[in-house]
């Protein structure tokens, strides 16, 4: 099986939330079947290193197998939260769009539908 | 016991006005308890509603409450569809007011309205009694003035306003997702240990409370997650029977789209363990939950399980959080990151030169500026086209309003006194309001929530 290194956002899709200084992005992949291949690489040690140059402290993983989803809930990243973010985006909702770039992983070169422009 | 069926006309404080028309439309047709929803109360949302009603007495409940209420009140009279919402917000009385108001132009007779109160802390704790709690953000409140004290109250207290055999149920705050399990229990007569059917009604509830967040919105990513006629997403509606199991669908005849990948977004939307979510009512555990697609834009959720509620109530404190200043300018064509770059520290330098010692971010948009951190550490280690349309912001925080202008004067100052071809300025500047959250004791609050009918 050929396998091909891309972004999450080729593979999966996401959304972010916020809570004071804390947000959550979930990462579901597109295929359920890819879902064990999202747990072994998508680990709460990467994701805080993508987010640390923002204050990130802490990641904490949980997994829904059911869903197909993993659910990261970052401390301290929103640089204060709507309270005292001088951020456009005080709340953090491009962040799961951040993720979903910064994080690659490794998955087989079929999983990518045809015409992704992640197989360029 | 048949179906209740409900649906969300608003997920948040300026969500779109007519998106709650199709919703009673379609639920016009449907047999069995009928709702509407309107979500509209952020935490600032409360505090500025707050302020309102200290200046005048009848305001404070919804500044939109006419844009939301107006063009569906007749419908929903008419077809029985009750509306249970937080458009009350700091004066529901006030609220119920507007609405009878509305209801006499409007030709609508024999309207029912009942009001949710108690959930205002400052009622019950003075002010200091408020600063000396522990925040769960380890932040203090020193001694600034409060403007909001707000409890977060559960689904019970809308149900014994629906138990009044009102039309409409107005509170102020309550969890999100009580403005669904209200209805649901007060139709079905859930127990309150009946954690698994209150779960179900508590997810029902988190999927419907921001509108069109399940059925699209907020989702669309061209080329990967393609969603049909955005321009009129049709708002979710939710049938939840007896035992709790849950459809989620949408009005008809709507653009959008309801999927398992919408409605796991949504699931997923500001929870943090997904064994733990903390409501009044009920510990939600969504780690079981199944999803399965039934029909087109029909999704059948199973499997929330639920546990004890925790033994305190949260509320959102809310206190004066000083001015936001902002100044925006563009520079466009060729060169143009690098006078982005030069308007960047004319702006930094300027601040320095007006002794201004307030923390100022400057981002580049176009440059990755909410992706970056207050130092912009990303642009500077990326490679960017010189060439182009970038656009320069400067930000700050002050108590003082003064300081505030300031530096969003200094970005207008530049269509003259900074690089060539500044373009496009604009300037706000803006109160800001910041909250915290502490835990209280139930008895010390709920001996004071009480309903009661607010007449014509």
């Amino acid at each position: 099986m050929t396998m091909i290194e891309v972004p999450l956002h080729a593979v999966a899709h996401g959304r972010a939330g916020d809570k004071g200084n804390r947000c959550n992005i979930s990462v579901i992949a597109y295929n359920p079947d890819l879902y064990p291949l999202l747990l072994a690489q998508a680990t709460a040690a990467r994701v805080l290193k993508i987010f640390s140059f923002r204050g990130a402290s802490d990641v904490r993983r949980y997994a829904l197998p059911h869903l197909g989803a993993l659910n990261f809930v970052i401390d301290d990243v929103l640089e204060g939260g709507v309270n005292g973010s001088l951020n456009l985006d005080g709340h953090g909702k491009a962040l799961s769009f951040l993720l979903l770039a910064e994080l690659t992983v490794r998955v087989p070169r079929a999983e990518l539908p045809e015409g992704s422009p992640y197989l360029l | 016991m048949g179906k209740v069926y409900i649906g969300c006309g608003a997920g948040f404080s300026g969500d779109r006005f007519d998106a709650a028309v199709p919703v009673v439309e379609t639920l016009a047709t449907c047999e069995g308890d009928r709702f509407l929803i309107f979500e509209v109360l952020a935490e600032r949302t409360l505090a500025i509603a707050q302020r309102l009603r200290l200046n005048d007495p009848d305001a404070g409940y919804s500044p939109y409450l006419d844009h939301y209420i107006a063009p569906i009140l007749q419908a929903a009279k008419q077809h029985k569809i009750r509306i249970v919402s937080n458009l009350g917000a700091a004066n529901p009385v006030g609220a119920a007011k507007r609405i009878h108001a509305i209801a006499e132009e409007l030709g609508v007779e024999d309207l029912k309205i009942a009001v949710v109160l108690g959930d205002d802390l400052l009622q019950v704790y003075s002010a200091d009694a408020i600063r000396e709690l522990p925040t769960m953000e380890g932040i203090s409140l020193g001694d600034q003035e409060i403007i909001a004290a707000n409890v977060y109250l559960g689904a019970r207290a809308i149900a014994d306003a629906l138990a009044l055999d009102v039309d409409i149920v107005l509170v102020g705050r309550t969890t999100d997702a009580a403005l669904t399990l209200g209805p649901l229990i007060h139709v079905h007569n859930w127990a309150a240990d009946d954690w698994d059917r209150l779960a179900q009604g508590t997810i029902a509830g988190h999927l419907l409370e921001c509108g069109g967040q399940v059925t699209g919105a907020y989702f669309a990513d061209p080329g990967f997650k393609d969603v049909p006629n955005l321009a009129e997403v049709g708002f979710p509606i939710a049938e939840i029977d007896a035992d709790g199991g849950l459809v989620i669908g949408k009005a008809a005849q709507t653009g959008g789209l309801v999927s398992r990948a919408t409605v796991t977004e949504q699931i997923l939307y500001e929870m943090h363990d997904p064994a733990n979510y903390l409501t009044p009512d009920v510990t939600l555990d969504v780690t079981g939950v199944r999803l399965q697609d039934i029909g087109p834009d029909r999704v059948r959720l199973t499997g929330a399980r639920g546990k004890p509620p925790p033994a305190t109530l949260k509320v959102t404190v809310s206190v004066d959080g000083g001015w936001l200043g902002e100044g925006e300018i563009t520079y466009a064509g060729p060169n143009a990151l690098a006078r982005a770059e030069l308007a960047a520290s004319v702006i930094r330098r300027r601040s320095q030169i007006l002794g201004i010692q307030e923390p100022l971010r400057v981002d580049i948009i176009g440059a990755g500026a909410v992706h970056d951190n207050d130092m912009s550490a990303k642009r500077r280690h990326k490679v960017l086209a010189g060439d182009g349309e970038y656009r320069v912001r400067a930000a700050l925080r002050s108590m003082d309003q003064k300081t505030a202008q300031q530096i969003s004067d200094e970005v207008q100052s530049l269509y003259c006194s900074g690089p060539a071809a500044g373009a496009g300025v604009r300037q706000y500047v803006s109160r800001q309001i910041r909250t915290a959250s502490v835990l209280i004791d139930p008895e010390n609050v709920l001996p004071h929530v009480r309903v009661e009918r607010v007449m014509p």
